[in-house]
């Protein structure tokens, strides 16, 4: 790394990504979309129709639940709140900004945490039978996938011996082509408590409203207009902040790590190829594989949580030999 | 001075329990205040002197000619002290102005007003005077005088039956408790020849008698805390006492049994074992689990709450046994992170319970419920009580920006610096604790989740719930210092934890840490290089984002329509249909299941016209903890099996008694020559 930049610079840089990083979201839904109708033989609607759905539901008119308090109109912007700090929080197209000292990773599991607990609640909110549903089989659901997640962040903060999500990808950056099979074991945990956190295809299902399979869509039945663009948009910032916390940290190639114009165009550009890609994969995924019922869905992350668990054992037996 | 401080503490509280006497005499406003006013001054007391000798790290101590003619009191406030001094005083604060208001429920009871307010005094006299004791006998004498006490609050309202079975049990417990750490000090007297605790500081231990004193203080100071498995008596006895009682006893007599075990372990025995540490931190993860997993399987709130200071206390003890680990394995620098890690949630604990029991005792005020599925739709009615409560549920399901998060995440920055220890074994067993605190902080959001949703939110499940009003302004009050302490302690850590270093200090000696290097801004409990958190920063963040989204939304928005929910196009949807407790916690009830004893039945009636057509389901539901028959119910019929073996002797017989006598007299003699 360069001599120390100028923290202004820093600062500025850290906000644009921000913006940047929530302003993208919605970018990546569309591709997500536009593959997969691709994928089964649909017509795909256009790349920027998340935008537009957004931009509907921002003009539309609230109508609230008769029951509905003030907990339910104020979640939407907690939980908005609450991802758009996320999102700083992610190192996108550089690593090293100011930004990301403020929470590390088990931080950044809070803030989801902070996010679902309120969804939850409002779930509650309105008192009808679907939205106690929804929250139940979400908070079931995340207290599986919690923990597994954190461990499988714990293998690689004791890998890198950090948890600040920069220097992770700093060490991963400098530390070559080794293969090391704890860090396998941790992506492929992360990877399915992101499918199960993200409400993907096997463990929820995002394009449905049949009132039985599903979990997020629930929770959020009763939300219209602005509350539920920021929801919609919420949920897009998540999907996209578990991609690029999947690519950056096991393939940070490309990353800036100096804050020069062309290495900051390198990293747009290394980051969209790669969340493209990746985006490509979770559709061939969500398309080959069919849903779960809801009581396999603790054996889906009872699995997960066991590969975390392997990958962290082989770590603190295997690689750091006493 | 803050040794005198600390004695006008104990005092008011004393003068607090005798002035309640007076209560029954005169019964109006002033004869009601009186009493909380002393034990509120009594509690701003304890926290200027148990804050002073934290900040400046002081060492008082002093003799006083109390107790037996030949054995004077000594007494001692240092930073340890001091500390617990300052959170007992805290929620004897806020209990002063929350108490008044609560207590007018009772005074149209069956006992007298004036009961409880002699021995709400003498129980915060009690546990202040264990905080300062400094020899084993006052300590004793002290946690006597707490527990005893504290066994007449349990069984206040003593009519009801379950209140006297779970007063007794209380009571067995605690002497059981009291027994052992007898027995631990009784160890360390005979190696300091004396029973100040100066005597036992300046003794050296073997060992193996070491981990014998060592042993006996965990199993006394562990039941008194409530670590699983012997936890029993805590669930039972917090929700029957009255709400202010329960949120003293869980939110801090079971912190002055933390106390007494760091003041055994970490002081008087020192030389830490990092083999203690292994069984603390085992006993402790198994407590913060099975504790939670309990927490939400319950439906009465106050034993919901109860189950949780479980968990709690769990999460308390695995800090503490991550600092002794690493004292023991001579990487103080990490131990100090688990032990403020330990203290930090000590002092979160006590608020947010607190906070938590005192919001159940506004609702059981109200709508005199405790059964979450009774309730419902209390934002509508109790609005502030409401979201003074959600404060609580957000601080402990350990959520950023408050104060319960911050200790969860400092020890799981202690969990994760294994990497340092040499032995293979504890390397690959720390990460497997912090992953069950994982699993425990999750499962505690679903427990808070489930008590907010059910009782606050949706709609009303019975006509109390339906009718329920606000609160008086007192009782809010109290809870409004509470849930400010929860978002104060959560936004600035870094300053806290610059007061509690000098406990470390006082305990281990100078060790240089980093954790505040980085100004008031950072924490870093490593370097700035291994982990870092900004609490102030992020709740700016999250207020920016927060006001300048609902600006931008709502400048020129049409007015909200209301409108009736989805209902499937089936007709009105009624409060019988929403969720309840019990369904809310199924799908983890069928995950975990094996945890807990649950018995399950569903009876359902037919219809006679059509025979397919069902009329009624009647659905039971128990939920037993598996202590009981595995530990308790053995253990009563072996007490009992020999206590009719005994009774054998028991022949009514005169002669018989006198043949005994005769008989041991004559043992005696031989034994004698």
């Amino acid at each position: 790394m360069s001599a120390a930049p100028d923290p202004y610079i820093a600062w500025l840089l850290a906000a644009i990504q921000t913006l940047l990083f929530i302003a993208a979201a919605p970018l990546l839904a569309g591709w997500v979309k536009r593959v997969k109708c691709h994928m089964q033989n649909r017509a795909a609607p256009s790349l920027f129709q998340p935008y537009r759905d957004l931009l509907k539901l921002f003009r539309k008119d609230v109508v609230l639940a008769e029951n509905a308090s003030w907990l339910f109109r104020v979640t939407p912007y907690v939980v908005f709140s609450a991802f758009v700090l996320a999102a700083s929080v992610v190192p996108l197209v550089a690593a090293h900004l100011p930004t990301a000292a403020i929470a590390d990773v088990i931080v950044l599991v809070g803030f989801f945490a902070l996010a679902r607990f309120f969804l939850a609640l409002a779930g509650m909110d309105i008192g009808t039978a679907f939205g106690g549903m929804g929250s139940s089989r979400e908070m079931t659901i995340a207290s599986l996938a919690e923990p597994a997640m954190l461990m499988a962040v714990f293998t690689l903060a004791m890998i890198a011996s950090t948890t600040n999500l920069s220097v992770v990808i700093e060490h991963n950056l400098h530390a070559g082509l080794v293969l090391r099979p704890s860090l396998l074991f941790a992506l492929l945990a992360l990877v399915m408590v992101a499918v199960a956190e993200t409400g993907r295809i096997p463990v929820d299902n995002p394009a449905t409203h049949l009132e039985l399979t599903m979990v997020h869509e629930a929770m959020i039945l009763e939300y219209s207009a602005r509350h539920l663009a920021l929801i919609e948009w919420a949920s897009q910032i998540k999907l996209m902040i578990y991609a690029v916390l999947i690519v950056n940290i096991f393939w940070p190639w490309g990353i800036a790590e100096v804050f020069t114009a062309a290495a900051l165009a390198w990293g747009a550009v290394a980051i969209s190829a790669k969340l493209a890609l990746i985006a490509i994969l979770l559709v061939v995924w969500e398309t080959v594989i069919a849903k779960m019922r809801l009581f396999r869905v603790p054996q889906f992350l009872g699995f997960a949580f066991l590969l975390a668990l392997l990958g962290m054992l082989t770590h603190v037996i295997l690689e750091t030999g006493a | 001075m803050a040794l005198s401080i600390a004695y006008l503490a104990v005092i008011a509280a004393l003068a607090s329990a005798v002035i309640a006497l007076g209560t029954d005499f005169r019964r109006n406003e002033l004869t009601r205040t009186l009493p909380f006013l002393l034990l509120g001054v009594s509690g701003a007391a304890a926290v200027v002197a148990g804050g002073w000798a934290l900040l400046d790290g002081l060492k008082l101590s002093q003799q006083l000619p109390l107790g037996l003619p030949w054995l004077p009191w000594h007494l001692r406030l240092d930073a340890l002290s001091g500390f617990f001094f300052a959170v007992v005083g805290l929620l004897l604060f806020a209990v002063s102005f929350y108490g008044p208001a609560y207590v007018r429920e009772f005074e149209s009871g069956k006992q007298p007003l004036s009961v409880l307010g002699l021995f709400t005094g003498l129980f915060a006299a009690g546990m202040l005077l264990v905080l300062l004791a400094d020899d084993a006998f006052a300590f004793m004498v002290a946690w006597e005088l707490m527990s005893v006490s504290s066994y007449f609050l349990v069984t206040y309202q003593h009519q009801n039956a379950p209140n006297r079975r779970a007063g007794f049990l209380y009571l067995l417990m605690a002497h059981v408790g009291a027994l052992a750490i007898l027995l631990g000090f009784g160890v360390l007297a005979g190696f300091g020849g004396h029973f100040t605790f100066d005597a036992m500081r300046a003794a050296t231990f073997s060992p193996l008698w070491a981990s014998i004193a060592f042993v006996l203080a965990f199993f006394g100071f562990g039941m008194k805390a409530g670590l699983v498995p012997v936890h029993a008596w805590l669930p039972e006895a917090h929700p029957v006492a009255p709400s202010h009682i329960s949120a003293l006893m869980s939110g801090v007599m079971l912190k002055v049994a933390i106390y007494g075990f760091i003041r055994v372990t970490y002081d008087l025995v020192g030389d830490i074992q990092w083999q203690w540490g292994l069984a603390v931190l085992i006993v402790g993860t198994g407590s913060a689990l099975l504790g939670v997993l309990y927490t939400l399987m319950q439906s009465d709130l106050k034993r919901l709450l109860a189950y949780s200071s479980v968990e709690n206390i769990g999460i308390i003890f695995m800090g503490l046994g991550l600092s002794m680990i690493f004292f023991g394995t001579q990487h103080p620098a990490l131990g100090v992170i688990g032990l403020i890690a330990a203290l930090y949630h000590v002092l979160n604990h006590a608020v947010f319970k607190g906070l938590l029991f005192l919001g159940a005792g506004a609702v059981l005020y109200r709508t005199h419920e405790r059964d979450l599925e009774r309730m419902g739709g209390l934002i509508h009615r109790m609005p502030v009580t409401a979201a003074l409560f959600l404060i609580g549920c957000v601080s402990i399901s350990a959520l950023p920006p408050f104060n319960g998060f911050v200790s969860e995440w400092l020890t799981f920055q202690a969990a994760l610096q294994t990497p340092k220890l040499e032995s293979g074994v504890l390397r690959a067993i720390l990460p497997i604790a912090a992953a069950l605190l994982a699993l425990t902080g999750a499962l505690a959001a679903a427990a808070f989740v489930k008590v907010y949703g059910v009782a606050f939110l949706g709609k009303a499940r019975e006509r109390r719930a339906a009718r329920a009003r606000e609160v008086p302004t007192g009782m809010l009050a109290g809870m409004g210092f509470l849930a400010a302490l929860c978002l104060v302690l959560g936004v600035l850590p870094t300053t806290v934890i610059g007061a509690l270093k000098a406990v470390p200090q006082l305990l281990i000696g100078e060790i240089p840490t980093r954790m505040t290097a980085h100004g008031w801004l950072w924490l870093t409990p490593v370097s700035a290089k291994v982990a870092s958190y900004s609490a102030p920063l992020v709740l700016t963040a999250i207020v920016i984002v927060f006001f300048v989204g609902r600006l931008l939304l709502r400048r020129n928005a049409n007015p909200i329509r209301r409108s009736a929910p989805w209902d499937c196009g089936f007709g009105p949807l009624n409060a019988r249909m929403q969720y309840t407790a019990a369904a809310f916690a199924q799908p983890i009830r069928r995950v975990f299941s094996g945890v807990w004893r649950v018995q399950e039945q569903v009876d359902v009636t037919y219809a006679s016209a059509p025979a397919t057509l069902v009329s009624g389901i009647r659905h039971q539901l128990h939920i037993h903890d598996w202590s009981w028959l595995g530990l308790y119910e053995p253990i009563g019929r072996l007490v009992l099996a020999g206590a009719r073996r005994i009774g054998l002797l028991h022949s009514g017989s005169i002669r018989t008694y006198l043949m005994y006598s005769f008989a041991t007299l004559l043992l005696l003699l031989w034994i004698v020559t």
